[in-house]
């Protein structure tokens, strides 16, 4: 048995001070390999009587047994400093740039009119459409606005080229959004709820003003909607809209020729250090016009003003824009500035929804 | 327009304060723009009396005054020639601002005497340039307030201006009286009566009038004989001035005078002047005016003129002549008061550009049955301000018949407006604003030519009612539940493609959708029937053909701004044509620049085609484009034509991506190279059924197996032909074919020869691949590519 434990000793010690896998190796092979120290004494057992056999045997497959842990434990301590040697060579300077990524935006009136879409599809609008050059009867004439009208003048219209022969009034480039009011009846009749957002073109360049803007008209056709309804819509929108808790709306009588009542739209607000707040203060601020439908328009859509009546009103995409974002020149909407795309621009996933506010 | 209170109150007997009659006038739909009120600087001084006053110990020029006030007595040093005993003087205390001098007040000392305030002259409260003394008053009690005192006694020098704006379909509001017809139907006090009492002639007249257009249906004349143009009264000269008007003479003053106050514009010639009759016609071509503000015009034929024997001597209803214009030297007037057509009066004012008080009148329409009340009452003023004898009037013509009325349908005011409003109540608006009712009809006042229905008369009842009454009233849903989806497939799309391209780190721009020529006609547009007849600038002359050149101008300017790097987007409608409709939806993208800045790891690259074509894919996916689409070169001439592409379905184009033509970039000032895609989203399929439900998924759980070919093919080979050519060697089998290398050696270069490396990824299904299936694949593969393209395996 002595024999045993001075093997024992002598191949626990080498594993020990084995200093990398291929001594472990060797160290394997001239203990437990076929034809290692521990193996040749198996072979020995079958000279031994039976009881010695069965001792010695005994405590050669522990032996055998407690070299194999050995061995395998050291191999992976072994392992572990190695991977702790390496990971100490593998330093980098995280404090450097991350890679590149592109951050896209979406433009102020892009992001607008989606909010506007969402607020008044929960109201049941749909979104209607209509061309941008339009002829002066769907721009003018269907609205009440007879040629000479001097409403027309003030409309600083853009008018296309006619070639010569053609006697057809010139077209225009649509001047307001309302022609999609008689589009839109003449499509679907009444009742209806749309509104209908889009670009429109005023002869008109300064500070405040740029040839081509942005409009959103609004049409609630039925058997009884009334001024009062109008009003409720408006503050409505403007309370979801300005995400503010309350608005208070002021109408405000006036003219326009498709309407009648025609009304004017201020809302309350205050101006502190040149920050606007809507639904608190002293002052008021014209935010829109709008009115009942005028019987004409009705007509001349098709549509019985004895029997259907309704509101419409048109409001500034742009100037709401401004309002609520902040937002202090118009000319620079269509500059494409890159630095305000990205200052004023919103992210591809800010999509307007009512769950989740319409801003973040 | 323009008008002061105490012009207002000539017609309105009213006690109403200037803010609620502010208030009432925008309420009213004549929304005041802005009001001048001399008064409201002055609020806070008081009458105040002078009770003994002596030789200031240390100063010659000043006085120590002890002064009663409405605080009790005090001590005032004053420096005016006239500060004695006994005289009622304005008090400014300490705490008050003194306008003329800009100063707040404080208890001075002035030469070691206390002073507790000041008594004012007229220039330092900014009532004249009088400053030779202290204000002495004739009355006034101790504590009154001065405003009170100047309201009472000079009314005019603290007369608030009013500024309002006026609506086009309100002419009867361009004079003072029928602004005093509204607030008096709002209640603010009582229209004062305007009495007209003829004027006898006292001789014929000599000068006759002929109306030869229809343009002019009425027309009153009459010659005043022996009157003195000299400078009209202060009172005139004053209103005129508060209204910015430079007052010039009696007789001219007079007409201004009428214009404003009772919306009639009136003309005096100089009879002197005055050659033969006069004659109303149109005007022919070649005649000429010299106007009155000293331009000559060139009148064209339908223009209005007034002439005699000389020539044209007036354009009616717009302007007079300076050749018979009156001036001081004037001695015999010919006064006209006329009814010209609003359409004409506009087309000639717009055609000659002239903007003045009559044309904006006429144009707006006037009332025609006050034209003979009219030339009355301004008769009776000449003579009461000039002097001299009238002639008999003569009207030519007749007054325009206005007569019209509509059904007043009291249930229907209430519905429409949504506001309780009594029958009765609605009745009385109607008649105190002149319209006569007979049972439910309604007659319209000749004053009123914007009334021309029964949604007119809702109107004036609703604001006269007010609408900042109105409550707000829900509008209850059309449908009950849950809100339907409302945009329709086509404005999903839109959305869709914007989101989509924002995400893939583009930015978004608006760009004007007019552009110039030059730039338009490299793009394929250009043409007269696309051009804009008046242009805002030379920049903005023709409707865009396409998104292009307006994102490459934009990439321009930010190039010039030092941004090398850029993606930009735009999604909106390019103009076909010049015809309603002939507009079509793009979303175009721009990349010019790298990839990145530059960075330690060297993602810095040249962007280039199959960017664009990536993106251009991404946003065709998203709006649900087919993934099967044929890619052809018929690209327009603003690309690259070896670098660029179509993306169709047969011959309808999905979308061109592809480098813009480097002359392009070189004509629209773009430092490039510029990579670039514009995608048609409305010509893209819409699927045939719609339904949220997904076909079901089919997985294999036998393993995939790819392999690899390498082919020589000719240069030109296209690679997607030789993918399709794989994939339908068996498609069954073939899960999908993706080329992984291209490849010329020199010695393929030379021969006209590139390698194409593909890998085909084999998804067996029912059992495994054998060693053999896969060499009989294999092979129909080599075979398809081969027949296909003429390759051959690489050896």
């Amino acid at each position: 048995m002595d024999g045993i434990d001075t093997l024992r000793g002598k191949y626990l010690e080498s594993i020990t001070g084995a200093g990398d896998e291929s001594a472990l190796e060797e160290i394997r092979l001239s203990a437990l390999g076929k034809k290692g120290e521990i193996s040749l004494k198996m072979r020995e057992l079958g000279k031994m009587t039976p009881e010695e056999r069965q001792t010695t045997g005994a405590a050669l497959n522990r032996l055998k047994d407690e070299l194999d842990a050995a061995l395998r434990a050291r191999k992976v301590s072994l392992a572990d400093a190695a991977l702790d040697e390496r990971l100490r060579s593998e330093w980098l300077d995280v404090t450097l740039p991350s890679r590149p990524r592109r951050f896209g935006t979406i433009h102020p009136v892009s992001q607008v009119m989606e909010e506007l879409t969402a607020i008044f599809a929960d109201m049941g609008f749909s979104v209607a459409e209509g061309p941008q050059v339009e002829s002066d009867w769907y721009n003018f004439d269907a609205l009440n606005i007879p040629p000479e009208h001097p409403a027309r003048q003030e409309h600083d219209t853009f008018f296309m080229h006619r070639a010569e022969g053609d006697t057809r009034p010139p077209h225009v480039l649509r001047t307001h959004t309302s022609p999609v009011q008689i589009r839109a009846l003449e499509a679907n009749g009444a009742p209806i709820r749309v509104i209908a957002p889009g670009r429109v073109y005023r002869m008109d360049m300064d500070q405040t003003h740029t040839p081509m803007f942005h409009q959103v008209e609004g049409l609630a056709i039925d058997k009884d909607i009334s001024m009062a309804n109008l009003k409720w819509v408006l503050e409505e929108f403007c309370r979801a809209f300005f995400e503010v808790p309350s608005v208070e709306l002021r109408f405000r009588a006036s003219h326009f020729p498709f309407t009648e009542p025609s009304a004017e739209v201020d809302i309350r607000c205050s101006w502190v250090n040149g920050q606007l707040k809507i639904g608190e203060g002293d002052s008021w601020m014209e935010i829109l016009g709008s009115g009942m439908v005028h019987p004409k328009v009705l007509q001349a859509a098709g549509v019985d003003p004895t029997q259907w009546q309704g509101f419409a009103f048109g409001m500034g995409i742009d100037r709401i824009a401004m309002l609520k974002y902040g937002i202090p020149d118009l000319r620079a909407f269509f500059e494409s500035d890159l630095r305000w795309l990205r200052h004023y621009g919103f992210a591809a996933l800010d999509m307007p929804d009512l769950a989740g506010g319409l801003s973040r | 327009m323009k008008f002061t209170l105490s012009w207002l109150k000539t017609h309105l007997d009213t006690s109403a304060s200037l803010d609620d009659i502010a208030y009432a006038l925008t309420d009213l739909g004549l929304e005041v723009e802005g009001i001048h009120d001399p008064a409201s600087k002055l609020k806070t001084f008081t009458l105040a009396k002078v009770l003994h006053a002596e030789q200031h110990p240390d100063a010659d020029r000043l006085r120590v005054c002890r002064v009663m006030t409405d605080e009790g007595e005090k001590q005032i040093v004053c420096g005016a020639p006239n500060a004695r005993e006994g005289i009622t003087v304005v008090l400014c205390k300490p705490g008050d601002y003194v306008p003329g001098i800009d100063v707040t007040l404080g208890v001075g000392k002035i030469r070691g005497v206390e002073s507790h305030g000041m008594m004012a002259s007229e220039r330092e409260l900014e009532l004249s340039e009088e400053h030779d003394g202290i204000i002495e008053l004739p009355s006034g009690e101790v504590g009154d307030k001065f405003t009170d005192w100047l309201a009472q006694n000079t009314p005019e020098k603290i007369d608030p201006m009013i500024h309002i704006k006026i609506t086009p379909n309100r002419p009867d509001a361009l004079g003072v009286r029928g602004i005093a017809r509204d607030l008096a139907a709002r209640g603010l006090g009582t229209l004062k009566p305007l009495a007209v009492e003829p004027v006898a002639g006292q001789f014929p007249n000599p000068i006759t009038l002929r109306l030869e257009t229809e343009a002019c249906p009425l027309f009153a004349g009459r010659v005043i004989r022996g009157v003195k143009n000299g400078p009209s009264p202060e009172w005139l000269q004053a209103r005129l001035k508060a209204i910015g008007l430079r007052p010039i003479s009696a007789l001219v003053d007079i007409t201004n005078l009428f214009t404003f106050d009772l919306n009639r514009p009136l003309h005096v010639f100089d009879a002197a002047k005055v050659a033969g009759d006069l004659v109303v016609r149109s005007a022919r071509a070649g005649e000429e005016l010299l106007a009155l503000d000293g331009k000559t015009y060139a009148l064209r034929e339908g223009m209005v003129v007034i002439t005699d024997d000389n020539g044209v001597e007036s354009l009616g209803g717009i302007m007079g002549g300076e050749v018979s214009g009156c001036d001081e030297t004037t001695t015999d007037v010919y006064l006209e008061a006329a009814y010209f057509d609003p359409i004409t009066t506009a087309t000639t004012g717009r055609a000659l550009k002239i903007n003045s008080d009559a044309r904006y009148r006429f144009e707006r329409g006037i009332d025609p049955a006050f034209t003979v009340p009219g030339i009355e009452l301004a008769t009776r003023m000449i003579l009461d301000l000039c002097g001299g004898t009238p002639s008999d009037v003569q009207v030519a013509g007749a007054v325009p018949d206005t007569a019209r009325a509509y059904r007043l349908d009291t249930d229907r005011v209430v519905s429409l407006v949504g506001m309780e409003i009594a029958a009765h109540d609605q009745r009385a608006t109607l008649e105190s604003l002149g319209f006569r009712l007979e049972g439910d009809m309604a007659h319209v006042p000749s004053w009123r030519p914007d009334v021309l229905g029964e949604a007119d008369l809702i109107e004036e009842i609703a604001r006269v009612a007010s609408l900042t009454k109105l409550e707000g009233r829900p509008l209850p849903r059309a449908v009950a539940g849950v809100p339907l989806p409302i945009l329709t497939p086509l404005q999903q799309r839109e959305k869709a493609a914007r989101r989509t391209l924002a995400a893939l780190g583009y930015n978004e721009c608006v760009t004007y959708s007019f552009i110039n020529a030059r730039d338009a006609a490299l793009f394929g547009g250009g043409t007269d029937a696309v051009r804009v007849e008046n242009p805002i600038s030379s920049e903005m002359t023709h409707l865009r053909p396409d998104l292009l050149p307006g994102l490459l101008r934009a990439a321009a300017r930010n190039q010039a701004r030092g941004f090398a790097d850029m993606a930009l987007f735009e999604v909106g409608p390019a103009f076909a044509g010049g015809e309603p409709g002939e507009q079509v939806l793009l979303a175009t993208g721009l990349l010019v620049g790298a990839a990145a800045a530059r960075d330690p790891y060297g993602s810095r690259r040249a962007l280039d085609v199959f960017d664009a074509k990536a993106d251009a894919e991404a946003v065709l996916s998203a709006i649900g484009a087919p993934a099967k689409v044929q890619v052809s070169r018929k690209v327009a001439g603003w690309w690259h034509p070896g670098r660029s592409g179509v993306i169709g379905l047969g011959p309808n184009v999905l979308a061109t991506f592809g480098e813009v033509h480097p002359r392009i970039l070189n004509a629209l000032d773009v430092k490039g190279p510029a990579v670039a895609f514009t995608i048609q989203i409305a010509n893209v399929p819409l699927p045939k059924v719609k339904t949220p439900t997904r076909p079901a998924l089919k997985i294999s759980d036998l393993q995939a197996v790819e392999r690899d070919f390498a082919f020589v093919v000719d240069a030109g080979t296209e690679a997607l032909t030789l993918v399709n050519a794989a994939a339908g060697a068996d498609k069954a089998l073939i899960e999908s074919v993706r080329v992984f290398d291209q490849f010329a050696s020199e010695a393929q270069k030379a021969e006209g020869k590139k390698s194409l490396a593909i890998t085909v990824r084999l998804q067996p299904e029912g059992k495994t691949l054998t060693d053999k299936d896969i060499e009989a694949v294999s092979a129909k593969i080599v075979e398809k590519v081969a027949k296909a393209t003429g390759a051959a395996l690489r050896s």
